[in-house]
């Protein structure tokens, strides 16, 4: 296992990146990862979560957004240019915002996809197929169906299940919980966690709910008019008036920002 | 069978077997935009260029299967060049760019097939004599019979490989969503590859038969202008959609040549798609199969 001397598994340093050439997304992000961990990336809308997100897998490029300055080490390696199948291989896989299931393929080959970013030959993917539908059962019965006439839910979990099929040691997940019901949520989470606690997965998860991050997270790091402006556990994130008062508070008044592109 | 009826059919069934012709060069438009949103204008002069080698070398006294796996060869070099040279540096680039850019790649390939192999009209003989043969009182062309029947079994060797391979699969994941794609890890540049190398044979396979049909020449490469009707009809990005508008557009043609013809003066047959799918577009922007576009990444 490589990762930085200090047990940090994915760190990122003072990043920019812009779209289109000009439109600055994010101005200055720190941010690290231990092995092992789970760490919540909160933030409003255009914060710049996703685009964080989307330069750790290295798929600014394909949205028209690239990396200005900064630095970002995975595994104790410079990975600003390594790309996006590569770092599948070597264990960082992510889960885009808004589910992006293959809806005319069925469920079990949006799974299957997964494993043949990796590289799985034949008996890997069997076992990882067995392995996501015992993680989630209700896919089982999906297998068969095209991925886009399931509920929201379960596009989430063939999502999930999907970048799971890449075995990652590191999955980032950008809003899992986005248009969810809270039921099917709290399932989807607690899968995650059972993960972290009995395979050692570390996460990094992109959250708007910050009651959701706060719950599971050890650690939560916040982004605002993307830069990161507070890292810290549960404790000292309650204890921020700011934080509580535009995220956690009864009077959720956030205030106007500069709406950048997500 | 009266005669007439007889003759209906006669040229209904004359139109679809030519319009498989059709959705046979449409085929190799749908499999490169599907995958990568291009709409290549080269495929016509790919056609062209797969002809004019076959034939070229034919008549410098190779045997028929020599020629052929030489163009096959010939054919892969010429769709993976385009690829890795012209259209992986253009990725990420708007539409228009790379559809800009092959329009450049189709003169480029036409004015070098010219100038490798000479401007004459050559004749393609396939050895498959053209005599009608009757069936139930209906003239049908043998050689048209065989074009089909080629053609339709290209296209269940498309479906069954991109069906059944994990290549195809993977062909099928990239068409769907090619951002989600590129973070499953699925190496986008192998599957263009490999959908430039499948356009090429499909150029080979049309390039021979229109060959045989229209003489070898120049103009060849205009049969993409036939797709176009086709591909608008059927959709851009859908394989069957393409089989589908191609029977359409043939036996339409050939139905309005004849029984329209009369009342218009001729030639309807070369311009009669273009009406159809310019009425088609304003009822059904997305074709027949083709998917409404959401959204693009």
């Amino acid at each position: 296992m490589t990762s930085d001397r200090d047990g940090s598994l994915l760190r990122v340093e003072a990043l920019e990146a812009v779209y289109g050439g000009a439109v600055q997304a994010l101005s200055g992000v720190d941010l690290v990862v231990r092995e092992g961990e789970i760490v919540a990336l909160v933030g409003a809308n255009g914060a710049g979560k996703t685009t964080l997100l989307r330069a750790i897998s290295n798929l600014l490029p394909a949205t028209r957004g690239q990396i200005r300055a900064g630095r970002i080490a995975y595994a104790g390696r410079d990975v600003s240019r390594t790309r996006t199948d590569a770092l599948v291989r070597a264990g960082l896989v992510g889960v885009l915002e808004g589910r992006h299931c293959f809806r005319a393929l069925t469920v079990e080959e949006n799974l299957i996809a997964g494993g043949l970013g990796r590289g799985s030959g034949r008996a890997d993917l069997r076992a990882d197929l067995e392995w996501v539908y015992a993680l989630f059962p209700r896919l089982t019965e999906k297998r068969r169906l095209p991925a886009g006439l399931i509920s929201g839910g379960e596009q989430q979990m063939t999502a999930i299940g999907r970048a799971l099929m890449g075995r990652p040691r590191l999955l980032v997940l950008d809003e899992p919980s986005m248009g969810l019901a809270p039921k099917v949520t709290a399932e989807i989470y607690r899968v995650l966690v059972d993960l972290n606690r009995e395979r050692g997965l570390t996460l990094l998860i992109a959250e708007q709910s910050v009651t959701l991050a706060l719950r599971h997270a050890h650690r939560s790091v916040v982004l605002e008019n993307g830069l990161s402006v507070l890292e810290g556990g549960a404790e000292t994130l309650r204890a921020r008036d700011d934080i509580q008062r535009f995220y956690l508070g009864p009077r959720v008044t956030a205030p106007a920002r500069e709406r950048q592109p997500a | 069978m009266s005669p007439d009826l007889a003759f209906l059919v006669e040229v209904v069934v004359g139109g679809l077997l030519s319009g498989v012709m059709y959705a046979l060069v449409a085929i190799g438009f749908v499999l490169i935009y599907k995958t990568s949103g291009v709409l290549n204008f080269a495929q016509g002069a790919m056609v062209l260029f797969a002809a004019l080698t076959f034939v070229s070398l034919i008549e410098r006294g190779l045997p028929f299967p020599a020629a052929l796996a030489a163009t096959l060869a010939v054919m892969v070099v010429v769709g993976l060049t385009i690829e890795r040279a012209v259209l992986r540096p253009l990725v990420n680039q708007p539409p228009i760019t790379l559809f800009m850019a092959t329009l450049g790649v189709a003169y480029v390939i036409e004015g070098a097939a010219q100038l490798a192999w000479g401007t004459q009209v050559h004749a393609l003989d396939l050895g498959i004599d053209d005599t009608p043969f009757d069936v139930a009182g209906v003239l049908v062309s043998r050689f048209d019979l065989f074009a089909a029947a080629l053609a339709g079994l290209m296209v269940a060797l498309l479906t069954l490989f991109f069906r059944f391979t994990r290549t195809g699969l993977a062909f099928r994941a990239v068409a769907e969503d090619p951002l989600a794609a590129l973070n499953a890890g699925l190496r986008l540049p192998r599957i263009w590859s490999a959908v430039w190398i499948a356009s090429g044979i499909v150029a080979l396979v049309a390039g021979l038969l229109w060959g045989a049909r229209l003489g070898v020449q120049f103009s060849l490469s205009l049969v993409v202008l036939k797709a176009l009707p086709v591909l608008v009809l059927g959709g851009f990005d859908s394989i069957a959609g393409a089989i589908v508008a191609g029977l359409i557009v043939g036996a339409a043609e050939k139905l309005a040549e004849v029984y329209l013809g009369p009342f218009i003066g001729g030639g309807i047959e070369g311009w009669i798609a273009y009406v159809a799918a310019l009425a088609f577009l304003l009822i059904k922007p997305s074709g027949l199969f083709g998917q409404r576009s959401v959204e693009r990444v």
